[in-house]
């Protein structure tokens, strides 16, 4: 970061990320033409969250785990096996290139062996709990948190993690109620040790020691593919990720039944728990938007959607530490991309209360002719093919879709062709369709 | 009374609703009329959530205070509760997909609407849905999925339904996060419902009630 970086403004901050996200420190291309492309790419974005017009509407094929049914395999393949993960994301690079305005590599499949021996309880994976032919793996809600914890939470939420949460999310961590609080070293060491001596408490240790060893070989292969990606001239488009602190809380640790009673039984308990997360998802966001060159942090949005609470409850529940989280990361000049899931229609007020051109908003299935008209001056927007369509409609119906959206949302920029939502499986000319309608339709004059 | 204690109940007053049903129980009331006035209630509930005025936060609390109550009344009960239900539903959420918020919602709504519903829960696998439809002769299903694996599911499910020679005589809508029309004609299904009180509508329109 540059010298100065304390006395320079939110708008300031943004643009020197965006020059180092043009300029990335690290990245050797493999040719100039690598070079430039990289750069008209990454370009294309920058224009398009400043609500610029870039030279055309850009576009995020809709792919999660596509690669891996592209190559004729599937994610229960590629999560065990990381050079088939690679082989299955390089071939899909491969193929689409041409199609890519940017990649995500595979760092969002995670390794399966390390889930396996930390015994990991909080998601069912294909083979693990659900078929092994299904494409995503998917989130177990449970109270993980009891209502009569918020204050463990709230006095030490390391803590808490720790000795309380992990056991009931790690299996091999099921002694760790018996370890002292760090904090309990102080003077000299004499009985704080003891339990460390556990056999339970030894094994849980030696796994995640082995999760760690498992992991590392994974992240070398993942990173391969996105170096690859990279010195060939595809940037990547986030670098973090950060949950509403009340989804926290609603998500994965009290489940959407509890939090849901909290806001009538303990209110205050509540209110002080995502305070108190608040700083602690901001920290995490910060350190990825700064490890890496792409300066743009994604928050996938839960709870908060429209039909889950009411407009009055999303002020005083949602709103306050969400827009917390938001404004601390625009403070330090990152661009935060907010997926909207389901629908949004009922919360632009909201949306609108932000600084402009700091965010952009992908929407799921909001309805986006409103969007751009009450949003478009302030901020991005991104969407909204849905994933159906995409699935069992034709290259015609896709390209047609797009279109729409491009002649409705691409009018003076500010925004991002993409899918509703992501999608595993699919014919692969739907979504060369969806690029080819960027192309045809979308070049700005 | 009694119509204290179903504005209460509907307006979820917890500590005034449960302090009334304990006093109710007191007085030796049958307390069938308590499980009568408090089905009253959430009628009004769900009534309040199609119009908007409730959401979800309000139908679990509802739900949780009808749990109390319902455990407050039950040892002083004499005979099995039995209601007159305007027809049979089973819902579940299809193979490969474990994401229950909206079947349950879909659940309370058809409930308070007056149907017996079978819930079988997530990741259910085909052969139970045929199985369950068989046995409780239910004339409506109803598929809920969250994610895209679910296209295949709901499909397969549709299908294995035909193939138990059940799918003439019984109606399916589906629904939930990534469905939408286009998925329901892929599946075969009936209908698509957009949300829990588009569930009700499609299921009394089919057993032609009002």
């Amino acid at each position: 970061m540059e010298e100065n970086w304390a006395k320079l403004s939110p708008d300031e901050k943004r643009e020197a990320r965006f020059k180092r996200w043009l300029s990335p420190p690290g990245v050797e291309f493999a040719s100039k033409e690598a070079e430039k492309g990289y750069k008209e790419r990454v370009t294309r974005f920058i224009k398009a969250f400043q609500l610029k017009k870039p030279d055309r509407v850009p576009c995020i094929l809709p792919a999660s785990n596509y690669a891996a049914y592209y190559a004729g395999m599937d994610l229960q393949t590629v999560m065990y096996d990381y050079d088939k993960l690679a082989e299955a994301w390089l071939k899909f690079f491969r193929d689409f290139k041409d199609d890519l305005d940017t990649y995500i590599p595979p760092a969002l499949v995670p390794p399966g062996r390390a889930l396996e021996i930390v015994d990991y309880k909080l998601y069912k994976w294909p083979g693990h709990g659900i078929s092994g032919n299904t494409t995503s793996y998917q989130c177990v809600e449970s109270e993980y948190m009891q209502a009569d914890e918020y204050d463990a939470l709230i006095k030490d939420p390391s803590n808490f993690w720790l000795r309380i949460y992990l056991p009931r999310i790690f299996g091999v961590f099921k002694a760790f109620p018996q370890l002292p609080p760090w904090t309990s070293f102080e003077e000299i060491a004499i009985q704080n040790l003891v339990p460390f001596g556990l056999p339970d408490v030894q094994a849980g240790f030696k796994a995640l020691l082995e999760a760690g060893t498992e992991s590392l070989k994974w992240i070398m292969k993942v990173g391969e593919v996105a170096g690859l990606a990279a010195a060939e001239g595809i940037p990547g488009i986030m670098s973090g990720l950060a949950k509403a602190p009340f989804d926290t809380i609603g998500d994965t640790l009290r489940g959407t039944q509890g939090v849901m009673l909290d806001m009538f039984q303990r209110p205050d308990k509540l209110h002080e728990a995502m305070e108190r997360i608040a700083p602690l998802t901001i920290e995490a966001a910060m350190n990825a938007a700064n490890a890496g060159a792409v300066p743009v942090v994604f928050m996938p949005l839960h709870k908060g959607a429209d039909g889950f609470m009411s407009d009055k409850q999303y002020e005083t529940f949602y709103w306050p530490t969400f827009k917390k989280v938001m404004m601390a990361l625009i403070e330090e000049g990152i661009m935060v991309i907010l997926f909207a899931e389901g629908r949004y229609n009922t919360r632009f007020g909201y949306i609108k209360e932000l600084p402009k051109g700091a965010t952009a908003w992908w929407f799921d299935q909001t309805d986006m002719a409103r969007a751009k008209k009450e949003l478009g001056d302030m901020c991005c927007i991104m969407g909204n093919v849905p994933t159906s369509l995409m699935m069992t409609g034709t290259p015609q119906e896709v390209k047609q879709y797009c279109r729409k959206l491009i002649e409705v949302c691409g009018k003076g920029g500010g925004y991002v062709l993409t899918g509703g939502a992501n999608i595993d499986k699919g014919p692969a000319e739907n979504m060369r369709a969806m690029m080819a309608a960027a192309k045809e339709y979308g070049t700005y004059k | 009374m009694a119509e204290d204690f179903v504005n209460l109940l509907a307006d979820l007053k917890e500590q005034e609703v449960l302090a009334l049903t304990e006093k109710r129980i007191k007085s030796g009331e049958d307390p069938m009329k308590i499980l009568d006035d408090s089905r009253a209630a959430m009628a009004i509930v769900g009534k309040r959530f199609a119009d908007g005025e409730y959401f979800l936060p309000e139908l679990v609390f509802s739900g949780e205070l009808l749990k109390q109550i319902s455990e407050m009344v039950k040892p002083h009960l004499k005979q099995a509760v039995e209601t007159k239900k305007l027809g049979k539903v089973v819902i579940g959420t299809v193979a490969g997909d474990i994401h229950d918020i909206g079947l349950n919602i879909v659940e309370f709504m058809l409930d308070v609407n007056g149907f017996d519903v079978t819930n079988l829960g997530v990741d259910v696998p085909v052969e139970k849905f045929v199985e369950t439809v068989k046995k409780t002769k239910a004339p409506i299903v109803g598929l809920s999925g969250f994610l895209t694996p679910a296209f295949d599911a709901m499909k397969e499910t549709v299908e294995a339904l035909d193939k138990a020679g059940l799918r003439k005589g019984i109606k399916v809508m589906i629904g939930g996060g990534q469905m939408d029309d286009e998925v329901r004609k892929y599946a075969k299904a009936d209908a698509y419902g957009k949300d829990a009180m588009a569930a009700v509508t499609l299921a009394k329109g089919w057993i032609g009630a009002k």
